[in-house]
């Protein structure tokens, strides 16, 4: 990478997150599901890095692992210097002030009886940011900055709609003013016309705030939209990781052609020529993925030695990352 | 996206939140949804009166509830007792009301001191996991596989006395391997939820997670449980005073009220059937409430009762 050091806010080096698979009465062990599996990449200051896969090839596990709501079974995470990876359970609290997290389902991720304000206030009290009139100032203001109106500070979350739900958890991600907020599919969950709000908030946001995503999504056109790069995840790897143009433009990765063979384009005439790509076969399981390239049983340009080795992650100029043989 | 106007973003959402209905008053709520049932409002007004009775017990009670007047023994209802007398001439009316004092004692003690108990050791075994839930639920299993009356008696027989703390205690013991169950089962599925994700990335330790997370969202389904456990240990009391070993003579309890009315059972039935009947509105009574205070303080029902 060109990159030096200055310009990284988190690096994560061959991150592997196994859970293990137990059975019968003593717990035995009897294998493990290999959610991320030897990942490595790194998160530069301001950007917004997006990370797709369909659903199972790891990403959420990956951002869990970045907040350490995982305990990731190898690697590390080195975040502001630290590697937040081995840091024990008791200190993490003091790294966890610089990280915040939007979930997924707006209704799951607010806690039913406690209010709006309350939920978005707890950062500040947890980390001892804030009390009593300025805590209350505090959540004001987060609520002026997401678009919601502070009146409505008292009311529970089953009173507001998905999109300003969403809102909510996005002041919580805010509260202490984190360095890098992880986003886990936060619009997958709301409808069309709200999640064109969402982004656009959360792209106002990073302009304003100074912001850095980690933004996880697997949906394409919605990642081209917001990510200045983009990695691809398949099976518990890192197949592609280029900016977000080049990757849309000249997509390497027979993995990564495929997928974006399937975005439809809104173009009718462009659409009836659209060449889509279809994959044969389902994506193995990560309790038992294939040798070597875990792509290769599905690949059109596999060879023998796809199945040999694993592909490793290479430069193949202007930073653009691929993990295939074949290109 | 920056060069879009700002309010643009907001001002969809704040009018959404402008159209909903204006907010009452927590208690109001509460209120409207608790007392708009009949059957709620029932069990209230059964439970109030019995607890009236007991608070006041002193001030109602016509006569002395221990004295004896053996010339007036087995007397039916009349103009000076309303309910009768019993086998030593005692007023029955008088024996009721002092006999709630001493149940709903009984009845309150032993639960919320099992509640509490309970509580921690499910909350426990549910957020730690692991060992601890395995210690917890292992010896809750030992607990349950014995008959609560027999673990009841043995406590009760060991510590011989008889005093209604006794009594407190072999009741509420039986009461904690049930409760410690249900709040562990409750806060098993309230802990798959996001939001105790998102405590854990804020950064809350474990113990404001269980408290502040995970207790009030597993608790309301408990208070049905608990309502009925106050029936339950009154009931247990009964049983306990049936056998000799709950509440001791003279001291009245609806309990050992039916216990001693049995000897007359086929001649004057009223000495048993008062006390049973008295047990069997409490129990009534507070499932009741028990129902409408679930119903009441359920957020997901705002808007819907």
């Amino acid at each position: 990478m060109k990159t030096s050091t200055n310009d990284m806010i988190m690096e994560v080096k061959n991150l592997k997150m196994y859970f293990p698979i137990t059975r019968g009465l003593l717990r035995r062990k009897i294998g493990d599901v290999r959610a991320v599996d030897d990942i490595s990449f790194e998160i530069r200051k301001h950007e917004t890095l997006g990370l797709v896969g369909e659903s199972g090839c790891g990403k959420t596990t990956t951002g869990r692992c970045i907040l350490r709501l995982y305990q990731p079974t190898d690697g590390s995470i080195i975040f502001t210097g630290v590697d937040i990876s081995k840091v024990p359970e008791r200190k993490i609290i003091e790294h966890r002030r610089d990280m915040g997290v939007i979930f997924q389902d707006p209704f799951g991720s607010l806690n039913p009886r406690q209010s709006a304000g309350s939920i978005v206030g707890d950062p500040l009290k947890v980390h001892r940011m804030a009390t009593g009139k300025a805590l209350k100032d505090r959540v004001t203001e987060l609520f002026k900055i997401v678009g919601l109106d502070p009146s409505m500070m008292d009311r529970v979350p089953h009173e507001f709609s998905g999109g300003q739900r969403q809102r909510i958890g996005i002041a919580r991600a805010l509260a202490c003013n984190p360095s890098l907020i992880v986003c886990d599919e936060p619009i997958s969950a709301l409808d069309v016309s709200i999640q064109a709000q969402i982004i656009n908030l959360l792209e106002e946001l990073q302009q304003k705030l100074g912001l850095t995503y980690l933004f996880i999504a697997h949906d394409l056109a919605v990642v081209q939209h917001i990510s200045d790069r983009v990695a691809v995840m398949y099976l518990g790897r890192i197949m592609e990781l280029t900016d977000s143009s080049e990757l849309y433009e000249n997509p390497l990765h027979p993995y990564t052609k495929a997928l974006l063979s399937a975005i439809p384009i809104p173009d009718p005439v462009a659409e009836r020529t659209r060449m889509r790509i279809v994959l044969k076969g389902e994506v193995p399981s990560p309790v038992n993925p294939p040798p070597g390239c875990h792509f290769h049983p599905r690949c059109s340009l596999a060879i023998a030695e796809c199945s040999q080795m694993r592909p490793p992650l290479r430069d193949v100029g202007n930073g653009h990352y691929v993990a295939c043989i074949r290109v | 996206m920056a060069e879009k106007p700002k309010v643009s973003i907001g001002s969809v959402d704040a009018m959404g939140a402008t159209a909903a209905p204006p907010r009452t008053s927590e208690w109001r709520r509460f209120a409207r949804i608790f007392f708009g049932r009949k059957l709620y409002l029932i069990g209230f007004i059964i439970v109030a009166i019995i607890v009236l009775t007991a608070i006041f017990a002193q001030v109602i009670a016509p006569y002395d509830p221990i004295e004896n007047d053996l010339d007036h023994r087995l007397q039916p209802p009349s103009a000076d007792h309303w309910l009768g007398t019993d086998q030593l001439g005692r007023d029955m009316l008088s024996r009721i009301i002092y006999g709630a004092q001493i149940s709903l004692l009984i009845g309150f003690s032993a639960v919320f001191a099992s509640a509490i108990i309970g509580a921690l050791m499910g909350l426990a075994a549910a957020h730690y996991g692991g060992w601890v839930f395995t210690v917890i639920m292992r010896l809750t299993d030992v607990l349950m596989s014995l008959p609560s009356i027999i673990l009841m008696m043995l406590i009760a027989g060991m510590l011989k006395g008889g005093g209604i703390w006794i009594v407190v205690f072999a009741l509420g013991f039986g009461s904690i391997p049930g409760m410690a169950r249900m709040m562990c089962g409750q806060a098993l599925s309230v802990k798959q939820n996001d939001y105790i994700m998102a405590a854990r990335a804020v950064g809350m330790s474990n113990w404001r997670i269980m408290l502040t997370q995970i207790f009030p969202n597993a608790f309301p389904p408990l208070i049905v449980g608990l309502t009925m456990g106050i029936g339950g240990v009154v009931m247990g009391e009964a049983g306990l005073s049936f056998l000799g070993i709950g509440v001791q003579a003279p001291t009245p309890s609806w309990g050992n009220m039916v216990m001693d009315g049995q000897r007359f059972l086929m001649t004057n039935p009223l000495l048993s059937l008062i006390p049973g009947v008295a047990i069997m509105l409490l129990v009534f009574g507070f499932n009741m409430v028990g129902d409408g205070i679930r119903d009441a303080i359920d957020p997901r029902l705002r808007g819907v009762l």
